[in-house]
């Protein structure tokens, strides 16, 4: 292969591929049984951090940046002026196999501007993920992007030789779809969705009848929104969000802060900060659903629609819910365990197993790795020191702010700093 | 009365187990557990050497297997690869609880013995995962796929078994500079090996007299990759440390300077 040309492609389409933040390489087990290369035991492994300290964990290129679409939020838009590239599949093929041999990445992670038609696009990305699988006897991990108005029957080969598929639904509501990418389609952002859906139940049941049923997406789908760019939301974001874990069995939503690629009056100005902080607490949020046990319905509603910054939404919902604390930490339940500020559901876990042979008391706690600055105006344990005074939830608020750090801090501050 | 002795062992996990063993067998008092290299000679009292038996260190790893769970075994083991400066003292004290109860499971984590046996485990486990992402092979001339290393703790007998799985079409050594051996896998096994190397060895690490001529292309490569697939507009170098420690960075590819 000439490494110069491939280069070069690499550059255009690696740089084009970089929006899409899904990089999970878990959740999927792909045993290496043939003597072949790779093996998936579902867990995944980070094998670089880039400098502005996202993982890298498999190969992300787009097969080509030639779109027909004119999205405005998006930088391989029609209209941008910028270099186009486009990739053979048995490039692709070759840098994977060989990336993967020296433990650089692991997997594949392939998108593409759509060209010609969905389903040439949808056809030319299995073809991909078919030849390593069939060909190259790779077991490692491929993430293939699902194309919007692909047909059904190209999704449900895809899912044969995938971990994951995903499709971005990009803009969280409706209206900002259709201000955003005209010449495109809400529901085209589903059809794909429901296939993938339809088609791991299928396989699933199949499983339990045949066992030697192969594996269809064992990793699940994910999808990815864009905040910030349509002036949407954190209740219209997570709505969403909560909508798609439910309705299509989502392993992951990931929440892009938007970086502007484009001069338009519709989005916000070019070299306008990427919303970090408010991400962060949207991924906060996304946790408390998932592992904590939390209703989105507890965390945003009519009266707050939209996340504090200054401090977490674990601490945010327990200001607002005073009434609920203190809570005895060597005798509350587990789910109560779980809504207290600073403690984690690792620390959560140690707590459960480490009572059962003593009452802990403060060293205990913070031996075990609780964060007893926010935790300890929320419980009491076997000491006699313990907040006596009757706080309200904003002195609370102000008495942990004042003892902590946030490295957002000048985000949200409003005072002048003296210094800069 | 006894009065507390300085062990000296091997410094390997067997010997670690018949140092149990004796402290069992003959009652003693320790104070102290080394291995011989670190041993420093102490006037006062001479230490105590225990030899390594197998037949002794499988009667205890029969007997650990009895009474305690696969987790907290797991713990144990892992903990002893840190090598970490008085670590079989406690870990000694972890298995005496482990005998007293029949079910012992490791998880009354407000006995400093056992959370500190956990968060060291934590630890290696921790290096052992680095090393699974962060061991970068080059082909060389020979067909092998190289990787040399200097880990924190022992983690070799740790990965091996993932290297074997993922890599089984190809050849591979994984060697640790640090403690002077390394794995090599033949596509049928993983063995054991020692290495001499000459003292400039990791000057050689592009040398092209070593390695496939494909090889550093392949590197400039990914070197492209890892700086395209950047977002500048969201450059946080903080996180960027914290996820990939500066010690780390002699063994990545994409961190070091060849690029063009």
């Amino acid at each position: 292969m000439s490494f110069e040309r491939i280069k070069e492609k690499l550059n255009i389409l690696a740089d084009a591929a970089k929006y899409d933040i899904s990089c999970s390489s878990s959740g999927s087990k792909r045993a290496n049984n043939n003597k072949g290369l790779g093996n998936s035991d579902g867990v995944g492994i980070c094998h670089s951090y880039t400098e502005d300290g996202r993982c890298v964990s498999l190969l992300k290129i787009l097969l080509t940046n030639h779109c027909i679409f004119d999205c405005a939020y998006c930088v391989t838009r029609k209209s941008n002026d910028i270099k186009r590239a486009a990739f053979k599949v048995q490039e692709v093929v070759d840098l994977t196999m060989n990336f993967y041999r020296r433990n650089y990445i692991e997997g594949l992670f392939l998108s593409s501007g759509i060209f010609n038609s969905p389903d040439t696009t949808m056809e030319r990305l299995v073809a991909v993920a078919k030849k390593l699988r069939l060909e190259e006897n790779f077991n490692g991990y491929i993430h293939l992007k699902s194309i919007p108005g692909a047909s059904d029957e190209l999704m449900m080969e895809a899912g044969l030789y995938a971990d994951r598929l995903s499709v971005n639904i990009e803009i969280p509501t409706i209206s900002g779809l259709k201000l955003l990418a005209p010449d495109k389609n809400h529901a085209d952002f589903i059809k794909p969705m429901q296939a993938v859906k339809t088609g791991i139940q299928q396989y699933k049941n199949e499983k339990k009848i045949i066992r030697s049923t192969p594996k269809y997406a064992p990793a699940g789908q994910s999808t990815q929104m864009i905040v910030g760019a349509t002036g949407e939301s954190d209740r219209d974001v997570m709505y969403s969000a909560a909508y798609y874990y439910k309705k299509y069995e989502m392993k992951r939503v990931y929440y892009s802060g938007y970086i502007p690629v484009a001069n338009d009056t519709r989005l916000p100005a070019l070299g306008s900060p990427v919303p970090l902080l408010r991400e962060n607490r949207l991924y906060q949020t996304d946790w408390l659903l998932r592992f904590y046990g939390f209703d989105i319905r507890e965390l945003l509603n009519e009266e707050h629609q939209n996340l504090d910054l200054d401090v977490d939404p674990k601490l945010s919902w327990a200001l607002r819910n005073m009434h609920l604390f203190p809570l005895d930490v060597n005798k509350a339940e587990k789910y109560l365990l779980a809504r207290v500020p600073g403690i984690g559901m690792k620390s959560v876990y140690k707590i459960l197993e480490a009572r059962k042979h003593r009452a802990l008391n403060w060293e205990h706690l913070q031996k075990i790795g609780i964060a007893l600055n926010r935790a300890k105006y929320f419980i009491h344990c076997n000491s006699r020191e313990w907040e006596k005074r009757d706080l309200s939830a904003l002195q609370v608020k102000g008495f942990i702010l004042q003892n902590s750090q946030s490295k957002f801090r000048k985000e949200y501050s409003n005072q002048l700093s003296l210094f800069n | 009365m006894n009065t507390s002795v300085i062990i000296s062992y091997d410094g390997s996990f067997d010997g670690f187990l018949c140092v149990v063993f004796a402290s069992f067998e003959q009652h003693l008092q320790i104070s102290a557990i080394h291995p011989e290299i670190e041993l420093q000679q102490d006037f006062f009292s001479a230490p105590l050497l225990i030899l390594t038996e197998e037949a002794k260190a499988n009667r205890v790893k029969t007997g650990l297997t009895k009474c305690m769970s696969a987790t907290s075994r797991r713990k144990l083991y892992w903990a002893f690869l840190s090598e970490l400066p008085g670590i079989e003292l406690t870990l000694l004290q972890y298995v005496q609880m482990a005998f007293k109860e029949s079910k012992f499971r490791g998880t009354d984590f407000g006995d400093s013995v056992i959370l500190r046996v956990t968060q060291v485990a934590k630890m290696v486990s921790r290096e052992k995962h680095r090393m699974e992402a962060f061991i970068r092979f080059k082909l060389t001339k020979d067909d092998i796929y190289f990787a040399g290393i200097e880990p924190d703790f022992n983690v070799l007998p740790l990965i091996s078994k993932h290297f074997e799985t993922r890599y089984a079409d190809q050849k591979w050594i994984i060697y640790d500079y640090k403690r002077k051996f390394g794995l090599y896998y033949d596509l049928e096994n993983v063995v054991q090996i020692h290495l001499e190397f000459s003292e400039d060895i990791k000057d050689h690490a592009h040398n092209p007299k070593f390695y496939d001529t494909s090889e550093l292309e392949f590197q400039k490569l990914w070197q492209h990759y890892f700086s395209s697939t950047n977002i500048k507009s969201r450059k946080n170098l903080k996180l960027h440390l914290q996820h990939v420690p500066k010690r780390y960075w002699k063994y990545l590819t994409e961190k070091s300077s060849l690029l063009n």
